[in-house]
């Protein structure tokens, strides 16, 4: 069981949560300007790192928010957590 | 290196199986290869060898990280079948299935395939209008497909809870007797000692490190054991692909995740054929020695991790309890996982990649073994021409850009939902 700190609820299962996916996909600030490599880079293209990954978890059997995780995707280790808006930092070196 | 025969079987059991051959050299890397294949999984292999068969390339090498056949090839629950929709991928599975069907002779080894049937259940009637559309469609592909009733279904396997108060009841399902299972380990070991009876190099224990490009060229593969030139370069990879490709800051339409598998303990024959559930995802059949080997969902978070966790395996057991109750007193003796694949539309890409000497085979997603033989049949053909097979083009990765993605069942761009 991976656990998750939710940012109102505490440490819980990651049952009661629902995998969103990569946080760090941004959608086209200007939809009317975005040409189609910007639309396929937003929709199809993933950095799919084997390590440290940015995501969001919903946590649809508490409280019901999108909490920030970084979650290391071969240990599944998370490192940290946070509410959507918050910038989540985090490296192996900084850490030692 | 000698045939697989009676006769080879005779004369080897009475000097007590001491003299047989090695199935395959362990070569030492060359300095150069034509074409260096990453992955010594079924589709590395197999690409090898149609490499050097049917194109009559000789200067091959297959590197592989690990041990050949380690990777998903060897964790999968084996199910080939070719029941899909969309021409893209309809005529290529069913082109896959027919080289399974030649495979052992054509390969001089035993891949057991059991061509025992795949059928999907249908639980509500808006699956019965499903699985009927999809029958009539691979019917019109000339693919084999029987619609059957509740009591055909009951008659084929009266093991499901057909009672009055089943909380899913059985209206009918979808029976493709062409498919079944095949044994994964001989597939690779098929592929491997059939390419390198061809002169194709298998190099194990060597894992692929990184790339020096030249213009927009591979020049050099690095690896574990030391810097390889190459002429071309072909990625099989499957849940490594997307962090291969970071080593040449190339991204693509994938996300790796981890699918577990299941076996029980040996019963005596039980399940015939390959059965799927309607209400919920869950796959089974028997293998040869007994265990019932199944399956279900993604555990549907990023991972490279070749282990699961343990909500996911309760989710596949209670879809498991739901289908077949008298699951309910078997104990599970082995589990695992392996990383796959999962490409944005739920289809492969086999084909042209962004570099010029690099080409791709990947986005496996659940379903890349039954691929095996068709896949390596299309990608050599893809690497040796620098251009893809009629089987194969509309699976190259550009479609993602031009919006002509293969979404076989309208899951829409969500790697984890295919
Ligand atoms: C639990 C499970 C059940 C499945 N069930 C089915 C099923 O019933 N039917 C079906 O059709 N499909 C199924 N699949 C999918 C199927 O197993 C895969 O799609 C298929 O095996 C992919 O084949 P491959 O040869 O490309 O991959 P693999 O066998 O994984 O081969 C890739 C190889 O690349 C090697 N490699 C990776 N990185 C490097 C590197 N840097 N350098 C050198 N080598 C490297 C790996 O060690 C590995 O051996 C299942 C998968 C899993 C995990
Ligand atoms: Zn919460």
């Amino acid at each position: 069981m991976i656990r998750i700190k939710c940012p109102y609820c505490g440490l819980r299962d990651h049952s009661e949560f629902n995998y969103i996916g990569d946080a760090t996909k941004l959608r086209p600030i200007n939809p009317e300007l975005a040409n189609d490599d910007e639309w396929f880079d937003y929709i199809y293209i993933r950095d799919n790192p084997r390590g440290v990954h940015q995501e969001y978890w919903q946590h649809i059997s508490g409280c019901r928010s999108y909490v920030k995780v970084l979650r290391d995707t071969v240990t599944h280790e998370v490192l940290k957590t946070g509410l959507p808006s918050d910038d989540l930092l985090f490296s192996y070196e900084a850490e030692k | 290196m000698s045939k697989y025969s009676v006769l080879s079987l005779i004369k080897n059991a009475f000097s007590d199986n001491k003299n047989w051959e090695r199935a395959w050299r362990d070569p030492e890397p060359k300095k150069y290869y034509d074409i260096i294949i990453i992955g010594a999984g079924g589709h590395g292999l197999a690409s090898a060898f149609y490499l050097a068969k049917n194109h009559g390339i000789k200067n091959i090498a297959v590197l592989e990280k690990g041990y050949l056949g380690g990777g998903n090839t060897g964790r999968n629950t084996t199910i080939v079948r070719s029941n899909y929709m969309l021409d893209e991928n309809a005529l290529f599975y069913e082109k896959s299935l027919k080289l399974w069907e030649q495979l052992s002779h054509e390969l001089n080894f035993n891949v057991m395939f059991s061509q025992r049937g795949v059928l999907n259940l249908a639980n509500s009637d808006s699956q019965m209008d499903a699985i009927t559309r999809r029958g009539n469609t691979m019917r019109l592909n000339g693919i084999d497909a029987e619609l059957l009733d509740r009591r055909q279904v009951e008659k084929m396997i009266p093991y499901l809870d057909f009672s009055d108060t089943a909380r899913f009841q059985i209206k009918g399902g979808l029976l493709q007797r062409r498919g079944g299972t095949a044994r994964h380990d001989a597939v690779a070991w098929g592929f491997a000692r059939g390419a390198d009876q061809l002169g194709v190099d298998i190099i194990q224990n060597c894992e692929v490190t990184g790339f020096k490009t030249k213009g927009n060229n591979i020049e050099i593969v690095e690896t574990s054991r030391g810097p390889i030139g190459c002429g071309k370069v072909g990625f099989a990879v499957a849940g490594s692909t997307g962090h291969l490709a970071s080593k040449l800051g190339m991204k693509l339409p994938i996300e790796s995740h981890v699918l577990q598998a299941f076996v029980s303990e040996p019963l005596k024959p039980v399940i015939d054929h390959v059965v799927t559930f309607g209400a919920g995802h869950f796959y089974i059949s028997q293998s040869d020695k007994g265990g019932l080997v199944f399956g279900g969902d993604i555990d549907m978070y990023n991972s490279y991790a070749q282990k699961g966790n343990l909500p996911l395996i309760e989710d596949v057991v209670t879809a498991g309890l739901a289908m077949i109750p008298g699951l309910s007193r078997l104990r599970i003796v082995r589990h695992w996982g392996g990383i796959m694949d999962m490409s944005m539309d739920g289809s492969p890409i086999i084909g042209k990649s962004p570099i010029d000497n690099l080409y791709l085979n990947c986005g496996w997603c659940y379903g890349g073994f039954k691929a095996t033989p068709g896949s390596g049949w299309v990608f050599a053909h893809t690497i040796a021409n620098d251009a893809p097979h009629e089987l194969n083009a509309g699976l190259n990765f550009d479609r993602f850009r031009v919006g002509r993605s293969v979404d076989e069942n309208g899951g829409g761009p969500i790697p984890n939902r295919h």
